[in-house]
């Protein structure tokens, strides 16, 4: 009954209620979104960076390495030497090493090469069809298969490099030979195919770009170098390296040959000469944590190469944005403030009209207690309707930011997902604010003079 | 049945009152009158138990008003004593019905709504009872402030001023209701007013001085 009367009272006065009311669902509301935001953006990093102790890539910012090659989401720093990165892949310290090599992408989600691991790794299965094995057959995850309605055996063109608006690659058609299951990790927005198919695909436009360079090279050439060229040309299968230490000409050649081979490969399948290819990155597990320790110093001393750690790097991330998520909350509980401090004005300006209220509810049998929980009620229940407000409208706002952020990062969040420890405390902090704004009207309340307040009337 | 002992109160140095003794039973009516100032009022709220004398004593039955703690001073306030007001308090937020109701529920944790539609009828506020109180006249606030009055059958009915605010015609219509409800409900009826037109009407009467 003091409830109900307390819900009355409340809505007796709309206009004072919705302004309590719209200052803390926006207050809650800003706070369960960083709240979720935070957790959920934590969380997906974390995942994605299970079971990686370093990347192994080109040098420059290693934050833009690990966003590029463990996320997916940023431009790659740039290319390194398959073959000196096998130096490394190949230690006793390596438990596992996965080579990336990114290439294309289509309509937006990008084109990996790699090995059958990288699936593994992030526990993803084939529900349908089978691996890749043969170049240009690729897997989709789960997310691509769903948005781009993709089934096995369906053939597509990739567009080069990030972006959707890239040259299209017509000259090979991917064919989809697996689907993959979802895991919620990056694996399902990406489409993966064996890292041959990626060189051969670029190969092929590179050389046809040469050929007539090499024709013309051919003609300021005199009959005195051809047998060389043509000793070259068969020492060319067996090492590229050598071929490519060899004058300007014999590269041109080199990339000539190259082509005649590699058309011949794809057509029997074969796998693609690994020497002098290039790829991406390359995901480490270590066996032994001495890796993670000297290899981050020791690699680019030695090698045009990087060695980041995702762990640091996340965390150095998570440190960036803490600090604007920081100002975001404080802000929040700066409005959590005003609405606590509004509600305290809105009951102490009602106290004065209401005191005859008060008086008589006394008169008719109401104790102190009964006035003073009258008072506190109508305060949380202010509160708990902004909380309910506010968590139901930081869902929304999530969700929204969800629809933005899957566009442009492939990074989808759970709107219906519960920090239920957080918002737990959150729930606590809102009835607090509300005990805490009614405590000096709900105390003059209880301590109404009953009879003077009538004598005086 | 009402009676008072020696009772004195004094607010602070300088106003301090005596009153006489008063009694009153079942169904009877008491009026009180005397000019402002002579502690018309303070009688009234020391005999609803709004105020507790310096000294002396008010039983209601054979209840002694003054051992009673606060809490349940408050309790039998509710259950025992009914308060007509010069002017009618409502809570704003509540209908004419809802209030009356509220008056059962606070004092016996019961909702007595069909009594409270019975009084109410009796009263002739039948159309009024799902309106907001501020939406009735002066007259059907004083009315629906004896239905609350009356709601949980008191052994007291106090009213202060209850026709200063009311026209000739209405002034005497609440008269006679009160007086008559007092006898149906069996209730002490005790008055206290400065106006002139009730001391006709009620041939008991005490003067403060």
């Amino acid at each position: 009954m003091i409830t109900k009367i307390a819900w009355k009272n409340i809505w007796f006065k709309p206009l004072n209620t919705l302004l309590s009311i719209i200052l803390l669902t926006a207050s809650v509301a800003i706070i369960t979104l960083l709240i979720l935001l935070q957790d959920q953006f934590e969380k997906k990093f974390s995942d994605n960076i299970d079971g990686i102790d370093m990347v192994l890539g080109a040098q420059g910012s290693p934050l833009q390495l690990i966003l590029s090659s463990v996320y997916q989401v940023d431009a790659p720093t740039g290319n390194i030497d398959y073959t000196e990165a096998k130096k490394w892949m190949k230690h006793p310290f390596v438990e596992t090493a996965i080579p990336l090599a990114f290439g294309d992408n289509y309509r937006g989600f990008r084109i990996v090469g790699t090995t059958p691991e990288y699936l593994h790794k992030y526990g993803a299965e084939i529900t349908n069809g089978k691996i890749f094995d043969k170049n240009f057959e690729v897997v989709v995850g789960s997310t691509v298969a769903q948005k781009m309605n993709i089934k096995v055996g369906d053939k597509f063109f990739g567009s080069h490099g990030d972006s959707e608006e890239g040259e299209v690659h017509e000259n090979h058609a991917y064919i989809v030979t697996g689907i993959a299951s979802s895991t919620g990790k990056v694996v399902d927005n990406l489409i993966l195919c064996n890292i041959p198919s990626v060189w051969a695909m670029h190969d092929h436009e590179h050389d046809h770009e040469n050929e007539g360079e090499a024709v013309e090279d051919h003609d300021h050439e005199g009959h005195g170098h051809h047998d060389h060229e043509a000793a070259e040309e068969a020492h060319d299968h067996e090492d590229h390296m050598a071929a490519e230490e060899e004058g300007e000409e014999h590269h041109h050649e080199d990339g000539h040959d190259h082509d005649h081979a590699e058309e011949v490969h794809d057509h029997v399948d074969m796998p693609v000469s690994e020497e002098g290819k290039e790829i991406t990155a390359v995901l480490i597990k270590f066996k032994s944590k001495m890796g993670i320790v000297t290899w981050p110093r020791l690699i680019p001393q030695n090698t045009k190469m990087q060695g980041a750690l995702p762990a640091i790097e996340i965390n150095r991330l998570f440190t960036l944005f803490g600090i604007g998520l920081d100002a975001l909350q404080y802000l929040a509980y700066g409005i959590m403030l005003i609405s606590g401090i509004s509600i305290f004005i809105a009951l102490f300006n009602t106290l004065k009209e209401r005191k005859y209220e008060f008086a008589l509810l006394r008169v008719n049998g109401a104790s102190r207690l009964q006035l003073l929980m009258l008072v506190l009620i109508e305060s949380l229940l202010l509160c708990v309707t902004g909380y309910i407000f506010g968590t139901i409208v930081g869902r929304l706002a999530l969700s929204f930011i969800s629809g933005s952020s899957e566009s442009e990062f492939k990074i989808s969040f759970n709107p219906l997902e519960f920090v239920w420890e957080k918002e737990g405390y959150l729930f606590l902090l809102t009835i607090f604010v509300g005990v805490l704004a009614a405590v000096i009207p709900a105390v003059k309340a209880y301590g109404l003079n009953i009879s003077k307040t009538l004598a005086n009337a | 049945m009402i009676t008072t002992k020696d009772i004195r109160f004094s607010y602070g140095k300088g106003t301090s009152f005596q009153f006489p003794d008063i009694t009153a039973s079942k169904g009877d009516s008491l009026l009180i009158t005397g000019g402002s100032g002579k502690g018309k009022t303070t009688l009234l709220h020391l005999l609803g138990g709004l105020l507790r004398p310096q000294s002396g004593d008010v039983f209601i039955d054979d209840t002694s008003l003054s051992v009673l703690s606060d809490r349940k001073l408050d309790h039998f306030r509710g259950k025992n004593i009914g308060l007509v007001l010069q002017q009618s308090y409502f809570v704003a937020s509540l209908n004419v019905l809802e209030n009356v109701v509220l008056a059962s529920w606070l004092a016996t944790g019961r909702h007595a709504t069909e009594k409270a539609k019975q009084l109410l009828e009796q009263l002739d506020l039948k159309d009024h009872m799902h309106k907001l109180p501020s939406q009735l006249s002066i007259g059907q606030q004083q009315r629906v402030s004896i239905a609350r009055a009356l709601i949980n059958e008191p052994k007291l009915l106090l009213a202060d001023e209850p026709t200063s605010s009311l026209d000739d015609e209405n002034a005497y219509k609440v008269a006679d209701m009160l007086s008559g409800l007092a006898k149906q409900f069996g209730t002490a009826l005790v008055i206290v007013t400065h106006d002139q037109r009730l001391k006709d009407r009620f041939p008991n009467q005490i003067t403060l001085s």
